[in-house]
Order: C-alpha cells, then structure tokens, then sequence
C-alpha cells in the first residue's frame, strides 16, 4: 500500500528530547496541568509525569481554543479574513493585520503609499511595546509576585490602547490595515498624542527595570533556568524573542527589511546563555529599541494618501498564484501562506503560528527541572492560545 | 542566492535519481517551489540542509493543500463514419468533429514546505510533495528528523488533512480530540448539522437552516405515521 | 416580610436601623462575589483589564480572583468555548458550590460570535449550563463587564429566600450536576442539554 521505500535514516539524537531516568523507585505521578490552570495563559495542557518534583516527561495537549481560523478563511473572502486576523494573537492585533496584509500584497503585487508605511511601523512598534511589558507582567505573575507588576504594565498598555482606540476605534480588535494601505488617516492631533505618550514610555522602562532586573528572586529563579541551545532552536524553528535569547542574529526587520524598516537605526539585543533571564532581559532591550524607531518615525511621518488609489477594495479577485509573506511579530516570526485560484476567496489559506511553534522546545527546556519552574520556562516562552490553536 | 533552475541542478548532482520538478507560480510573488518525489525526499532535504552553499536550516512553515478531483473538459479530434446522401446515393463518409470529451483529473493531497537560511539569511526555498490520492495512499516521508520544527505541524496537518507521515516521531491528533474520525480542513468535510438555532442566517447558512428544518419535520412526519400504524 | 420603607427611613434618622434578613443575607452574598480564575480567549485580556488599575474591579467586591472551583461563586465564561473544551467547562461548573453564577462574557461565549460556523466552536454554552448574564461585544469592554457585574449584583438583591424564584442551594429540587458532554466521532453528544437549553423561537 504505501509507496514510500525508503529506510528512513537514523533519527538525529541532539534534535529529540533527551530520556529522563527517575532516581528513585517510587511510582511517577502523571500530573495534567490544565487546561484550566491559572498559569496556563488560558487553555493551554501539559501533561507531566514528575519523580518527586522533577519533570520526567511533558507532552503539550493543544486545541482547547481551536477556532477554524483557516477553514473560517476558506470561505471568506480576502478582505473578511482580516478581522479575524485580530483574533490570533489577540495582544498583537495591529501586527498581525500588517503579516495578513504584507502577505495579500506580495500575491497580489500591490503598492502602499509611503504614510501608511510610517503609520504601520508606529502602531506595530507600539504593540510590540504593549506585548513585551505585559509579557513581563506575566511572567512576574508566574514568579508569585501576584499582581503588582501586571499592574504596572497595564497602565502603560491603557495609555497605548487608548491611542489604538482613537484611530482604529477598537481597543484590542483593530481591524485597521488594507490591502494596499491603511483604512483610515491618522490625525495631527493622534500624532501629537503618541508622541507624548512615547516620550512617557523611557521612564517606565527605567521604573520597571530598577525594581526588576536585580531583584534577588529574580536572577535566582531565572539565571540558568531553561536553557536552550541555538542549534536546537534554529532547527526547531523557534523565532523571535526566545531565539535572540540563545544568542542567534535573526530579525527579520533586519533580514527581509520589509516595509520601510531599513530607514531606521535600530538595534537587534542578543541572549549569552538561552535562559529565562536572558529572554527577559531581550525583552526589556526590544522595549527601549522600539522606543527608539518610534522617536525616529515620528519624527518625520510625510504627508499623502494612506490607501493606494489604484487598490482594489471591492470584488478584489488576485491572479493565479501562491504567495508567503511574513513579518517579525513580537512573538515571532508570524507568517502567511496564501494559494489563489482567482476567485474572490483565497483557496488556501495558511497561518505560521509563531506561539505554536516555540512550544516544540518546552519539553527540551523543562526536563530535568522542577515542576515549580515548569510555570515559569512557560512563562518565559510568550504564547497566546489563539495563536496556537488558531 | 541560488535559482531555483540551479538548485534543482546542484540537487540532481548530489542525490542520483532524485526526480525533482519545478512548478512554477503564475502570480506576481514568484516563488517557485520543488516538487519532491516521496522515495528521495528525506534524502533531498538532508542535503538542502547540510550543503554549505545553501545552509537551509530553518524550516519555517508547513502546509497540507486538498486538491479535489477536478473534472476537466475539453476538446477531443474525432474521426467517425456516418452514412450520408452524396448525389442521391447513400454512402459512408468519413469526417472529423470535435466532440467535448470530459477526464477526471485524480484529486491529492499536498504538503507544502517553507525553507530559509539562518546563517545565510536567504529564502525562501518551497519544497512540495503530493500524495497518490486522496483516500488509501496518503503516505508521505516526514520532514521531523531533518528539521523539528516540523513535528507540531505534520501532526496538524495528520489531523486536519489526513496525511500520514512515515517516520514521523509522535503521530497523534493535535488539534480535535483523539476520538474524532474526520479530517475537518479537506474541502469535502461535511460539518456537523446543528443549525437547530439561526438568529439571523442568510446566504449558505440559510440553505442549511432551511434543510435542516425540513429534516426535522420529516422525521415528525414519520413518528406521526408510526404512532398511527 | 417587607417593612414600610418610609418608617425605615424614619427610625434610620434616630439611629436606628431596621433591615430584614433577606436584605442582610444578599448584601452580605453581593458585595464578595469571588470570580473564578478562568481565561478562554481574547475576552480573558479585557476581564484582566477590568481588574487592573484603570476599572478596578475591586470596587465591587469582587477582585479575588480564586484559581479553584470549590472557592469561587462565580464562573466569567471569558471568550470561544469550543467543543473539545466544553466538557471541561461544565466540569468546572459542576465542581462551584451553591450559590452560583454565570457570566456569558462576549459574542463566542453566547452564541459562536463570529467564529460560529466553524467546526470545532460551541454555538454558546448557555447550550450545557444556565446563564445569568449574558454581555454582547467582541470583546466586550471592560465598561461593559462592570455593568454585567451590577447587572448580577441587582439579580443577587432581588432573590427571595423562600418560595418561587429563589436560589438554588435552597432548593432542595434544583439539579446540583449538570450532565458533562462526551466527544464523539463528529461531534459533541448530545448536542446540548435539553433541561437547560430548548430552542429559542425567533419573531422577525
């Protein structure tokens, strides 16, 4: 029956989870922590065995929030696949819109006027901002500081949410990126606000970092807590903040330069050790360099169209073809595959889920620790389940 | 970097009896892709990933495309006998007519792989592979000892397209439960019929409230007719 | 047994206070209602939000967040339920003491919102388990959770003790376990629970 001959070759051991052996003789315990569980990030299982505490086995069980995104995406047309786009990674709207969108105008060759552009990589840069601060306040949750640091990044995600609001008229679900440009014009008055409210955005950093970065509980639960080496995350295809961590150069504002990111001075920080301090502190460093292009764009945002005239809005049937387009969301690399067959609903219609796939390393990274520390090399990863199960 | 012409070449010339095909894309983003055949697959990937010059070791995305069977139409010569008055005497005359003849195109299922370099920091390189069909032969080698970042994705498109994938570490459903029988994402997938409630349905949705409504009274209808025998 | 409320009011300037056990009783049961710690989806970030700084939930009463069933009163179905999770929902749901409470929290938790048609989404989880509030919005705002809140506190006030209409832990009758669905291979079986859900009758 099965056409495949091949013996397949022998199964490379560094890229497999290593087998861990009990100490003593007791039984294990199989543990299923979730998917209702308060440090899950919503519905998210694994399944642990433990010897006394230490993790011998964990296998992720996903699909709690299955959504259909991509059959939903078949039967949509372009255009109506992109709210739903707001609800993958639901603190990264505007990011996610830009991927969906970059990855429509690759198949469809279309132009974006040069304001537009400026306006994407400020509202990105700003979610990357938001998404990185309450990534923080997350994982200090998970360490047992309940609450107060969450707090603190939540008043800073307010201040960017209401500008959100204010051009997109959506907190969380923006819905404000086009094929060929953006939906709506950002006032001089919204300019005027961000600016100021970037300028406030150094000092909460300098906050935030004086309380957290040499915090005993900090650096003894983090340092040296779930390494991961870079060769097992290239090969695994981890991306983003927690491939930066383990020291790899791969950014892709750098790498595909896509849209105007080659006009700005930035930075790309890198991880020594592949730890969960490391991936804090990167974190941290992304903040400040996202502060950085946020000066510079707004600095000099030039005036014109923020659509394309010559965009197709309605009856928008792209040619023949198949197209990926992707961009550096700020839980990775986020990308979409588009196959058209000329009709007005794309034929396929594919999301590459940066959470999901950084998850193929958590059991690399926990074995071996404690099930207390399972909580926070999790934490440490920065997944949304709407991401992961789509 | 490379074409994907010299790619295929510097392929051919590291793995004898290879096989692979380009397909083009007609669309304005031009990326070409591979076609793998599925004996040397596992082959051809190693050597994309170990070669020095093209150094692909990062697989980005996986995606499982459902090809359905697709009736094509078209135009076949045909030369056929027919008998014909000519000059008043009935003759068999040969002529030739177009007649439209209709084929039937085998469905597949197909995988669709996304590479890119790390360390060159180039790509992306499109591999694909097609099954036989879409029913019983729906084997095809596993990308996971090559590239993890694979394992998670070949699952999901296990449990949403129904591919299998040989030597793949840990083939179990992902997404739907373990006991769920279908493969939701193939385009043939019939959904559930809970359309008992439709606040507000139009277009398809209202077909489906409609049939699903005419399916209810037709089983009254006939536990009405039981009941009275 | 009610009191005149224009002698109360007049003894309260004497100081003296007047209430009856019924008033006590549902103060006392609104103003601690303890929320489940319970994220589904996008809607979780904006019940978080509610209890952050800027709405400050704890206004009400209702700022701790309890990680275990047996603690909470009150169950916020934040975000898509969708079939492989409903079992766990009425599960959890099974597992809350009397009395309880349910929050529909958003457009996927009352009827699939516009994930709906797919095929993995509950079409709402008032299907499984009884809801007392529903709030429309996707998601909805934090505003709007704060309204669903008094919302349930005035539901909480105007619960008798005895006879029709009142909680259910004083009701001996009412049914303490609602069936879990099972997975089947299709689909959820049943499809819902015809004790708790019948077929809504649409007027257009």
């Amino acid at each position: 029956m099965s056409p495949v001959s091949f013996k397949l070759a022998e199964m490379e051991s560094w890229n497999r989870p290593p087998v861990v052996e009990p100490h003593g003789e007791g039984e294990l315990l199989e543990i299923a922590m979730g998917p209702h569980h308060p440090s899950t990030h919503g519905v998210f299982r694994m399944d642990l065995a433990l010897d006394g505490e230490r993790v011998v086995k964990l296998k992720p069980v996903f699909g709690y929030l299955h959504r259909n995104h991509e059959k939903l995406g078949e039967g949509h047309s372009y255009l109506a696949s992109m709210p739903f786009t707001d609800r993958l990674d639901y603190f990264c709207s505007l990011t996610n819109n830009w991927a969906y969108a970059l990855a429509v105008e690759k198949l469809a060759a279309q132009d974006v006027p040069e304001r537009a552009e400026y306006l994407r990589v400020i509202l990105a840069e700003l979610t990357r901002f938001q998404n990185h601060a309450s990534a923080i306040g997350f994982l200090l949750q998970e360490m047992g500081a309940s609450g107060t640091p969450l707090m603190y990044a939540f008043r800073e995600r307010e201040k960017i949410l209401d500008l959100f609001e204010a051009l997109t008229g959506a907190r969380m679900m923006c819905n404000y990126m086009r094929f060929g440009g953006c939906r709506v014009d950002a006032s001089e008055d919204w300019l005027k606000q961000t600016r100021k409210v970037v300028a406030g955005l150094p000092a909460f950093v300098d906050e935030f970092e004086a309380f957290l970065q040499t915090n005993e509980i900090v650096m003894a639960r983090c340092q040296g807590m779930g390494i991961l080496r870079p060769e097992l995350a290239v090969n695994a295809g981890v991306t983003g903040p927690m491939l930066r961590a383990t020291g790899v150069n791969y950014d892709l504002r750098k790498v595909d330069r896509y849209g105007i990111y080659d006009r700005f001075k930035f930075r790309v920080p890198l991880g020594e050790h592949g730890d969960i301090y490391d991936r804090y502190m990167v974190r941290m460093l992304e903040m400040r360099e996202s502060i950085g292009i946020l000066e510079q764009a707004l600095k000099d945002v030039p005036g014109g169209p923020v659509m394309d005239p010559k965009a197709k809005i309605r009856n928008f049937r792209p040619k023949v073809g198949e197209a990926y387009g992707r961009i550096e969301a700020p839980k990775g690399e986020l990308g979409f595959y588009l196959i058209s067959d000329g009709t007005g609903n794309p034929y396929r219609y594919r999301v590459r889920p940066p959470s999901l796939i950084n998850l193929t390393v958590l059991e690399d990274m926990c074995l071996g620790q404690n099930v207390a520390d399972v909580v926070l090399i999790f934490g440490s990863v920065d997944i949304v389940l709407g991401e992961v199960d789509r | 970097m490379k074409t994907v012409e010299e790619i295929k070449a510097s392929i051919e010339a590291a793995v004898p009896g290879a096989g692979v095909e380009i397909v083009q894309n007609p669309g304005p983003a031009a990326q070409h892709s591979l076609l793998l055949t599925a004996e040397k697959a596992v082959e051809v990937a190693q050597f994309l990933r170990d070669d020095a010059e093209l150094a692909l070791d990062f697989l980005s995305n996986v995606t499982g495309v459902d090809w359905l069977d697709k009736e094509i139409t078209e135009k076949v010569k045909v030369t056929r006998t027919v008998a014909k008055t000519v000059d008043g005497v009935e003759q068999q005359v040969e002529e030739t007519v177009e007649e439209p003849r209709k084929r039937v195109e085998p469905g597949r299922l197909e995988v669709v792989y996304h590479l890119y370099s790390m360390s060159k920091k180039h790509g992306p390189v499109i591999l694909r592979m097609r099954t036989g069909n879409r029913t019983d032969r729906v084997e095809l080698p596993s990308m996971t000892p090559i590239w993890r970042a694979a394992e998670f994705q070949e699952r999901e498109i296990f449990d949403l397209f129904g591919v299998v994938f040989d030597g793949h570490p840990d083939l179990r459903r992902i997404l739907m439960w373990d006991e769920f029988k279908d493969h939701p994402m193939r385009r043939d997938y019939v959904e559930p019929d809970d359309y008992d409630y439709e606040p507000t349905p139009h277009d398809e949705v209202l077909a489906k409230a409609k049939a699903h409504q005419e399916k209810l009274a037709g089983t009254a209808q006939a536990a009405e007719g039981d009941a009275a025998r | 047994m009610a009191v005149d409320e224009q002698l109360k009011i007049e003894m309260g300037k004497q100081g003296v206070f007047v209430t009856t056990l019924q008033e006590l009783y549902n103060w006392g049961r609104r103003s601690s209602i303890w929320p489940m710690q319970f994220g589904l989806a996008c809607c979780a970030i904006e019940m978080i939000a509610t209890t952050m700084a800027r709405y400050d939930l704890a206004r009400f009463g209702a700022e701790v967040f309890r990680p275990s069933p047996r603690q909470a009163d009150m169950m916020i179905i934040s975000g898509t339920v969708t079939k492989k999770m409903a079992p766990q929902v009425v599960r959890l749901y099974n597992q809350m003491a009397e009395p309880r409470y349910v929050i529909a929290m958003g457009a996927c938790a009352i009827s699939g919102g516009p994930f709906k048609q797919g095929y993995n989404v509950l079409k709402g989880i008032d299907r499984y388990i009884p809801v007392d509030v529903h709030i429309p919005g996707c998601p909805p705002r934090p505003e709007a959770l704060l309204e669903a809140f008094m919302a349930l506190q005035k539901k909480i006030d105007a619960q008798p003790l005895t006879g029709e209409g009142r909680p259910r832990h004083l009701d001996a009758e009412a049914p303490g376990e609602f069936p879990v669905p099972e997975q089947g291979a299709h689909d959820l079986e049943p499809a819902a629970n015809k004790s708790v859900w019948t077929v809504p009758v649409v007027i257009r």
